[in-house]
């Protein structure tokens, strides 16, 4: 079933990415988590349909925000980070999915790492985490290629001060701010050992980013003693288009 | 191990597609793999988008469990890959962590 949204809101995350509200009458709420595909449609009938994860906490409101990356080859992408301006209408399919999923009756420890746009589906658990009230202790491990890159910047800067038990740990892969104290590059092992919660507090972890970070973060979680179990993955890919 | 190939996607992106068929979030459901018979959510499955259609295979085995193809207004959908796939009627929250959150 295909809804339809208007645009009420636009704002750039980064050069390349951009955050796109949308207001959606019939919208019957969402989780944490949780994504929507969205359609264009040419006027020659030829359409295209992208999954995007929703960034917005769940709310009363019948709105949703969503971040999209614009890919340089992409078909969708380029008309929904430049094109598309408020007034404008999208159709949507969703809410979708069920498992990589927070809800705030969740208590244990959160381990949310991110790959670039990966971060969106783990923000709406930090927005939600907030929104609720939960007190769940989260640690967000997020992987980007430079400080350029970070989405929801002032946001995440903002967290710790806020509410300590929430904790950010950024990775950048290809250049780092001044005088930072690990040299860029990918996830590894020390760093998993050294910014995420320890195996024995059993915390679910959340890895969302490009299929390889995934499959890295994945494998680096469970060999330092987490149970695959309750390590969930959203990988995105080229072929998916997955923001 | 086969995971060496990167170009899958995890059960979950496949929401949307089994969504126009199945009223209930099957990507939460727990599956037997007719192969190997491993058992997970549908969610954590390995999907390939590649081929015209969906192919959903197991990931402990990467044989084939769902294939779901679209032809013109006909949809095709193939589950001999699984035993049987286990639905949660407690609609509210399908997503519902059930080994979670007391561990």
């Amino acid at each position: 079933m295909w809804r339809l949204g208007t645009v009420v809101a636009l704002r750039d995350e980064t050069a390349t990415a951009r955050t796109i509200m949308l207001e959606i009458p019939d919208w019957p709420g969402h989780a944490a988590g949780q994504h929507v595909d969205v359609r264009l449609t040419a006027s020659d009938g030829y359409s295209a349909v992208r999954s995007y994860s929703i960034a917005s906490a769940p709310s009363v409101e019948r709105r949703i925000e969503i971040s999209v990356e614009r890919l340089p080859d992409g078909e969708v992408s380029p008309y929904l980070t430049r094109e598309l301006a408020v007034g404008d209408r999208l159709e949507l399919r969703g809410p979708i999915g069920g498992w990589f999923v927070w809800r705030p009756r969740q208590t244990e420890p959160i381990q949310l790492i991110a790959g670039g746009s990966g971060i969106v589906p783990l923000m709406a658990m930090i927005r939600s985490r907030a929104a609720a009230g939960s007190t769940a202790p989260f640690r967000l491990l997020y992987s980007v290629r430079e400080p350029g890159s970070v989405w929801y910047r002032d946001e995440l800067r903002s967290l710790p001060e806020r509410n300590h038990s929430v904790s950010v740990t950024y990775a950048y892969t290809r250049a780092t701010p001044k005088d930072w104290p690990r040299p860029a590059g990918r996830i590894d092992t020390a760093l998993i050992a050294s910014a995420t919660w320890p195996s024995n507090l059993a915390p679910t972890c959340y890895v969302c980013g490009p299929t390889s970070f995934v499959e890295s973060a994945a494998g680096l979680l469970s060999g330092t003693g987490n149970n695959p179990a309750k390590i969930k993955t959203e990988r995105f890919g080229p072929t998916g288009d997955r923001q | 191990m086969s995971s060496e190939r990167y170009d899958y996607l995890d059960g979950n992106a496949a929401a949307g597609e089994l969504s126009k068929i199945f009223t209930m979030d099957v990507t939460a459901a727990e599956g037997q793999c007719a192969h190997c018979g491993a058992t997970g959510r549908f969610a954590e499955a390995h999907l390939y988008m590649q081929s015209p259609g969906l192919v959903a295979r197991c990931a402990a085995c990467e044989q084939v469990l769902l294939r779901l193809v679209n032809i013109a207004q006909r949809v095709f959908l193939d589950l001999r890959g699984m035993t049987y796939l286990r639905l949660e009627l407690a609609a509210e929250s399908p997503a519902e962590n059930s080994r979670g959150s007391n561990t």
